[in-house]
């Protein structure tokens, strides 16, 4: 058991069995100050302090360290002695909030909107703050996301939010941080497979196709160049206009891609537009390092745990595509897109990263710090550093190893947040039925 | 003028050869007995034997008389000299469509999106399935086609069997000449033979859906044919049973397109007594023991994977090597069938153009294939499957007249095929090079100003030097008969680029001269006459003139056979076992293994053992102790590791060719063994992940799914070598979201659509299956129904449930049903609400298999959560954890750990729920699942402890043979780099080279899987779930 001691004040009062995610409150604004003790801190840069203290003032790390005095009176002190420390998780692409149940329930569905170009469409302005995937993403460490809409060539702009909120305004961590696009495929399979036969194949060449659509793309941005130069319209084109910040470099280009083709492509972007690209996905990525190193192109690696691309390929490759990035020098992230688990294996995504390759702070970075750098919030998180937000989560022991990684105290800007959640409730209440200790 | 023309045309056909009594004669009656001798010819009788300059005489359409000697040429005889010429029997295709016009694919199959048509839509006294139709007999829709006839003609075939290519049972093929007088004159056999396919053709009825579904299919429609022999009242009139019983004596032959198709099509025959003739797919070769076993005969085309374009690296990464491999091997497939004493035949109905037959065939040949058989494949062989070796097949005396007659050696590269006798008709093929032109020739002009000779080099047909001192500019053709011949006497300047100005010099104009150049212009149009050609022209002055060309010396027309070029020197691709780059080249061996230092995890009593040695032998788990020695054993240092059982996956979609047969609630006729596919790279990817064995399940599309399979990942044996020996059957139920179809957004007519629904398929199922039971004890002439065998095996405790399940209300409905027919639900998987009804399945005797941390990816697990296995395991339950997905069962070790961090399982216990407790679910918990002396030798090493993430598997053993070996995977990678840069180089090489190549095809992978969930396959893998989806 972790020896906790805290003031007992009105907020942590409210901590009962309650039985539904209805009762588990936002928490009110973190006041005064709060101490971490005795844990080993992973700042999530590379370095890991052991013993150390954390101070927190009104949300804020203003101290880390191992020689930081405790003052007696009025504060909230928790005692992480043997346990592991870590910046909060970020997941760097997702529709949480978005997508509730994305399969049999339409109506549950906000992350796919009508239209190709869909520039102006805002994911924060549908992100529902009490969606129930947040309360079981929290008890995995995870604090904060990329909410992104989907469907379209331009589907939208993202914004960051951190979970713990009573509503999106509430949420909104960085508001419109980014817009993104879909990349046109360079792969296309013609035909169909009739029954057990062989597929058809046209003549048509994917590669033209594909092409025609990106400077399709690229005749958008152009003439959205021009349109912002002007700042008096006849017409308001609000699709031109919400991509101001990208030419402005106030927001990030997310290109949704996987293959190689498509990510050379996506270095027009910067080249011709000086945009800010990051490539969301980057299966094939690994093949390419060295470029998206030297076009300072960020990756979001979209699925740590998934089979390799071709039959042929290494069969650990996307295990061991991380190590590859991490030596080219690439700037990544690591995500989980999993529908099955909802996002909540991230951490294992990172651990199964430093199992081939990476090490263990490494793997850290890229869900934690290289999460908010790509996602332009690292100056507000990202790590346990001073000056920043104290998104910290406190584990049992080590983050990346599931066996391990038991979540026990997480803060948000200094919240102590509740870990309770639908499946927690659940638990509690079989356990009741069964008498199981 | 035409229309006379094309009268008359038809008259002579018709009042020929072969007139029909029956038919009445419009004019004067024209009967001729068509008597014709060739002489002088090199006749191939067949394969084995050929005669020189002998004589071969036919009439009325038939051979009379063949032979060298003594030969008396009846005087009514046209005589044919065939010097130098070779006579051929006619080739014979028995797998053609020919004349029949085949039926438009409708695309059809079963959409999990969309309403299903569950009955035929055959109008009339039919079977059932809209895919079986015996009853189709191809000689009603033959009509003559003379395009296709012709261009068959031409590559050398004389007969062909045609029927209708469409659906599982097509009905019967006709044999028919190649000729062209009449339907009734040309069909030489009506019905000849019954054919057989997996593919639903243009059937639009959903079932089957599924490789598995056509199997079952076709063995229910055996079982049903013999039935209906007794004419049971209440079936009346089926006039497909009766047909199919009808084509039983018919030669049977079975469509496919893969060797294990062709497997799986022997196999049904082998249950009923019937040996297919099988048309393959070309790829036998990959899996010669396996063909040869079927001991059936083949049918082998000859269209080999044109090559691709490979330039663009990023094009041939998605190209697998198995497809390159198959590129460079195909044309060795006719060989090895061959060397493998396999009876087969040749087609050409898969070639998209005749004309590459030859050179395909050559190709054949220069790989090993003999010219003998490679005969006897296209003439005997056919004619001796089809029972017509009295008809076609060789010449011989009382034989339709159907030969050839070609310039040399039929497969030489330069003979060409000069005549097709059709029935004693004529067909002429390249008549040009009858008489062979090649040779000088003395041309003499007779001009005003006297005669001037010429020396004509003739090259062939289109070709000729005209030479007086210069060689002269010229255009030149020759049809077989009339000879143009333009050219200037005059030496001119030639323009630079004759090539594209030719086209538009003006008719006469002698090409490559410049159009003012002044010269004198000879047209000259004449006929050949054999060895002297004679004619007139005109100058260009308009003065008439006459000449004539006399052959000087031939060219040396030495035959030049077969060139014997050896292409066996040359390097070639490795067949591998399966025929993936991941594949052996030798299956591994059986070792004897003496694993020392170990830290076992034993999941017996013992518990977890540090530094013990365990020895396995024979397959099996000899010895574990410490200070362990055997002589001879291959020994591995396992200090600082961890030795655990092998992991055995619960619900796994692996391996399989079709997982969901889903067009209709209860299609327990199904089995998953039926389809197996060893070549699934996941099998090998899997063991990286210490999975030794895995349960394949059928989909979750219908309430009672198909047969499971349990099998071990043997990488590299064959489809029975992959299957769990001795293991109890099982079978899939499923319930809820899925099989009330809540995901068919265009509307579902499939009953259950609700959960109520649902229970009653279950109820029903297990009612008729009961009364079933009763009804054939009492009568054994009860029509056998593969369905209830099933269900009657589950009654009688022979076969096992695994049902898919999510929601309390359903497990618990589930159970009652089984209490009512007394039997248990052995497995309830998913079971991700089995917490909330943990109990009741405990007193109802159940396991259950479920995911570690899924959840809410449907309504039915909105409740789901990551501490269901540990309740689940603290009520007492059998607790197994599944992988259901081909990349998660690689980490199945880490999703136990999982039940570890949710809920505080012990890590000993833990481990158990991906080892010994799926043993225990699936009754095999006695050959494994545990280190225990005795068992199986399914053991993975462990780098790190097995809960861990940082667990890597660096060997996994199954029955004693290391399948995965870290370090050997390493060394494998490599050689499919060097083998993928050969293969990639050398088609970049035939483009080059001026082949033409096509754009380059991913090679895609598919994935199935249980059709339950979101699946974010890779770039080139294709969810079948949705191409199914998409062929609606």
């Amino acid at each position: 058991m972790i020896k906790i001691i805290y003031t007992l004040t009105a907020l942590f009062a409210i901590i009962s069995f309650t039985k539904a995610q209805e009762s588990v409150y936002p928490t009110q604004e973190s006041k005064g100050l709060l101490f971490i003790t005795n844990g080993t801190v992973h700042v999530g840069n590379g370095t890991v302090i052991e013993n150390a203290t954390i101070k927190i003032i009104d949300g804020k790390i203003v101290e880390v360290g191992t020689n930081i005095s405790i003052p007696t009176n009025d504060v909230q002190v928790f005692n992480a002695k043997g346990k592991q420390v870590y910046p909060g998780l970020i997941l760097s692409s997702s529709d949480v909030g978005l997508k509730e149940i994305s399969n049999g329930v339409r109506a549950s569905n906000d992350y796919q909107e009508i239209g190709e170009y869909n520039s102006d469409v805002r994911s924060i302005t549908a992100y529902n703050s009490d969606s129930r995937v947040i309360n079981v993403l929290r008890s995995n460490g995870i604090l904060l996301a990329s909410v992104n809409p989907e469907g379209g060539i331009i589907t939208g702009s993202s914004s960051v939010v951190q979970f713990d909120a009573w509503n999106w305004e509430d949420a909104v961590y960085k508001m419109d941080a980014g817009i993104h696009l879909n990349m046109p495929t360079f792969v296309v399979r013609f035909g169909r497979r009739g029954g057990f036969g062989a597929a058809v194949t046209t003549t048509t060449d994917p590669t033209k196709i594909a092409l025609d659509k990106v400077e399709e793309i690229k005749k958008f941005f152009r003439e959205a160049k021009a349109y912002n130069q002007e700042n008096s319209h006849t017409n308001t084109n609000l699709k031109l206009e919400a991509t101001k910040g990208l030419f402005e470099k106030k927001q990030k280009l997310y290109i949704h891609a996987d293959q190689v083709k498509q990510m050379l492509v996506a270095i027009d972007f910067v080249k011709e537009f000086n945009f800010n690209v990051v490539i969301v996905g980057g299966s094939e990525s690994f093949q390419i390092a060295d470029i998206l190193k030297s076009a300072n192109i960020a990756v979001i690696l979209s699925e740590e745990h998934a089979l390799p691309a071709t039959e042929d390929d290494d069969i650990d490759q996307p295990y061991k595509t991380p190590a590859v990035l991490q030596k080219a020098g690439v700037l990544f992230a690591l995500n989980d897109n999993s529908d099955n688990t909802r996002y909540r294996n991230v951490s294992y995504n990172a651990g199964t990263a430093a199992t081939y390759g990476l090490t263990k702070e490494e793997a850290l970075s890229a869900i934690t710090l290289n999460a908010a750098k790509i996602l332009g919030v690292d100056d507000k998180t990202g790590s346990i550093e001073v000056g920043k937000d104290a998104n910290i989560i406190i584990s049992a022991g080590d983050i990346l190893d599931m066996k391990s990684s038991s979540v026990e105290q997480a803060f948000i800007q200094g919240r102590k947040i509740r870990l309770e959640n639908k499946q927690t409730q659940l638990y509690e209440r079989y356990k009741y039925k069964y008498g199981i200790k | 003028m035409r229309k006379i023309k094309f009268f008359f045309f038809g008259l002579l056909c018709a009042s020929a050869l072969l007139a029909q009594e029956t038919f009445p004669v419009n004019g004067v009656a024209d009967k001729r007995d068509g008597t014709y001798a060739f002489t002088n010819a090199t006749i191939i009788k067949d394969a084995q034997t050929t005669i020189t300059n002998a004589t071969l005489i036919i009439r009325d359409g038939k051979i009379i008389t063949i032979g060298t000697t003594g030969i008396v040429i009846p005087k009514g005889a046209v005589v044919i000299d065939c010097k130098d010429k070779f006579i051929y029997p006619s080739f014979i295709d028995i797998y053609s469509d020919y004349g029949i016009t085949q039926p438009q694919r409708n695309a059809a199959g079963f959409n999990f999106n969309a309403a299903v048509q569950i009955n035929s839509n055959a109008k009339g006294a039919y079977g059932w399935n809209q895919s079986i139709h015996p009853e189709v007999d191809a000689v009603k829709q033959f009509s003559i086609d003379p395009t296709k006839a012709k261009g068959l003609r031409e590559i050398g075939f004389g007969s062909v069997l045609t029927h209708v290519k469409d659906g599982i049972a097509r009905g019967t093929g006709t044999f028919v000449t190649l000729g062209e007088t009449k339907e009734n004159l040309v069909v030489l056999k009506d019905r000849a033979s019954a054919h057989y396919s997996f593919n639903k053709g243009t059937s639009t009825q959903a079932y089957p859906t599924s490789a598995m579904g056509s199997i079952a299919l076709l063995r229910q429609t055996y079982i049903d044919a013999l039935w209906y022999k007794n004419k049971p009242t209440k079936e009346g009139l089926n006039i497909s049973l009766q047909s199919w019983n009808d084509n039983q004596t018919l030669p049977q032959i079975f469509e496919t397109e893969d060797k294990w198709n062709e497997i799986r099509a022997d196999r049904i025959g082998d249950e009923f007594s019937v040996q297919y003739i099988i048309k393959g797919g070309g790829n036998e070769y990959q899996r010669i023991k396996e063909i040869a076993a079927t001991k059936a005969s083949f049918i082998v085309g000859l269209n080999y994977p044109q090559a691709m374009d490979v330039e663009d690296p990023n094009d041939a990464r998605a190209i697998s090597l198995s497809d390159m491999k198959h590129w460079e091997l195909a044309p060795t497939n006719l060989a090895a069938l061959e060397k493998a004493n396999i009876q087969f035949c040749i087609t050409a109905a898969d070639l998209k153009d005749n004309k590459t037959f030859y050179s395909n065939l050559r190709k054949a040949i220069d790989f090993g294939l003999s010219e003998t058989k490679a005969l006897e494949a296209l003439t005997k062989t056919p004619a001796v499957l089809l029972g017509v070796y009295d008809k076609v097949g060789s010449i011989e005396n009382g034989k339709v007249a159907n030969f050839l007659i070609s310039s040399g050696p039929i497969f030489a590269e330069k003979t060409t095929i000069l005549q097709n006798w059709v029935a004693g008709e004529k067909f002429a093929v390249k008549e040009d090079q009858w008489v062979d032109i090649k040779g000088n020739y003395t041309l003499s002009i007779n001009t005003e100003n006297g005669i001037v000779n010429y020396i004509l080099d003739v090259k062939n047909a289109s070709t000729v030097n005209v030479i007086k001192k210069d060689t002269l500019a010229s255009k030149f053709s020759y049809d077989g008969k009339q000879i143009k011949l333009n050219f200037s006497p005059v030496t001119s300047k030639k323009i630079s680029d004759t090539s594209s100005n030719a086209k538009n010099l003006p008719q006469g104009k002698p090409v490559g001269f410049k159009r003012e150049a002044p010269s004198v212009n000879y047209r000259l149009s004449g006929m050949s006459n054999g060895t002297s050609w004679t004619g007139t022209g005109e100058d260009t002055a308009g003065n008439k003139i006459t000449w004539i060309a006399t052959l000087d010396s031939a060219y040396n027309t030495a035959s030049d056979s077969a060139k014997k070029k050896t292409n066996t020197n040359q390097r070639l691709a490795k067949v591998t076992y399966p025929f993936d780059g991941y594949g052996w080249e030798e299956n591994p061996m059986q070792e004897t293994i003496l694993i020392k230092n170990a830290t076992i995890w034993t999941n017996e009593k013992e518990g977890v053992l540090e530094n013990v040695d365990l020895l396995l032998k024979d397959g099996k788990i000899a010895k574990m102790g410490k200070n362990l020695s055997e002589s001879g054993a291959r020994t591995i240092d396992a200090t600082g590791k961890h030795v655990t059982a092998g992991i055995i996956d619960e619900h796994s979609h692996i391996a399989a060719s079709s997982i969901n047969e889903g067009a209709q609630s209860v299609t327990s006729e199904v089995r998953i063994g039926d389809n197996l596919n060893p070549e699934d790279v996941n099998i090998y990817r899997q063991l990286s992940g210490g999975v030794t064995s895995s349960h394949i399940l059928h989909g979750s599309a219908n309430t009672i799914g198909g047969q499971t399979q349990l099998i071990k990942l043997r990488w590299g044996a064959n489809d029975e070598g992959l299957k769990f020996q001795g293991s109890d059957p099982f079978i899939k139920f499923a319930l809820g979201e899925n099989v009330k179809r809540t995901t068919a957004t265009q509307g579902n007519n499939r009953f259950p659509d609700t959960r109520m629904g649902v229970a009653e398929i279950l109820n029903d199922a297990f009612a008729r299956a009961r009364d079933y039971e009763k009804a054939s004890k009492l009568d054994p002439k009860t029509r056998r129904d593969l369905e209830l065998d099933a269900l009657v095996e589950i009654l009688n405790k022979k076969r096992f449930i695994t049902c898919h399940s999510y929601v309390q209300s359903e497990i618990t409905s589930a159970m009652r049903v089984g209490d009512k027919y007394g039997f248990t639900f052995n497995t309830f998987t998913h079971i991700l609400e089995g917490y909330k009804v943990a109990d009741k399945m405990k007193i109802h005797g159940s396991n259950v298999s479920t995911f570690s941390d899924w959840y809410y990816y449907k309504v039915e697990v909105t409740d789901a959560i990551a501490y269901n296995a540990a309740i689940m395991h603290q009520v007492g339950l059998n607790v197994c954890i599944n992988s259901d997905d081909a990349e998660m069962a690689r980490r199945l070790n880490q999703e136990a750990g999982k039940v570890v961090r949710y809920g505080g399982v012990s890590e000993i216990e833990a481990l158990k729920m991906v080892t010994l407790n799926p043993a225990i679910a699936l009754h095999v918990s006695d050959k494994v699942g545990s280190i225990k002396v005795g068992k199986d030798a399914d053991i993975v090493i462990w780098s790190n402890n097995p809960l861990s993430i940082y667990a890597k598997s660096e060997k996994t053993i199954v029955d004693g043979i290391v399948y995965w070996d870290r370090e050997k995977d390493l060394e494998q990678r490599k050689k499919i780099q060097a083998e993928r840069f050969r293969l990639t180089q050398k088609m970049i090489g035939e483009k080059k080279g001026g082949t033409a190549v096509r754009p380059a095809e991913p090679s895609w992978q598919e994935i199935l899987s249980c059709g339950d969930h979101a699946h974010k396959d890779g770039i080139y893998t294709v969810d079948v779930q949705e191409v199914e989806n998409l062929n609606q």
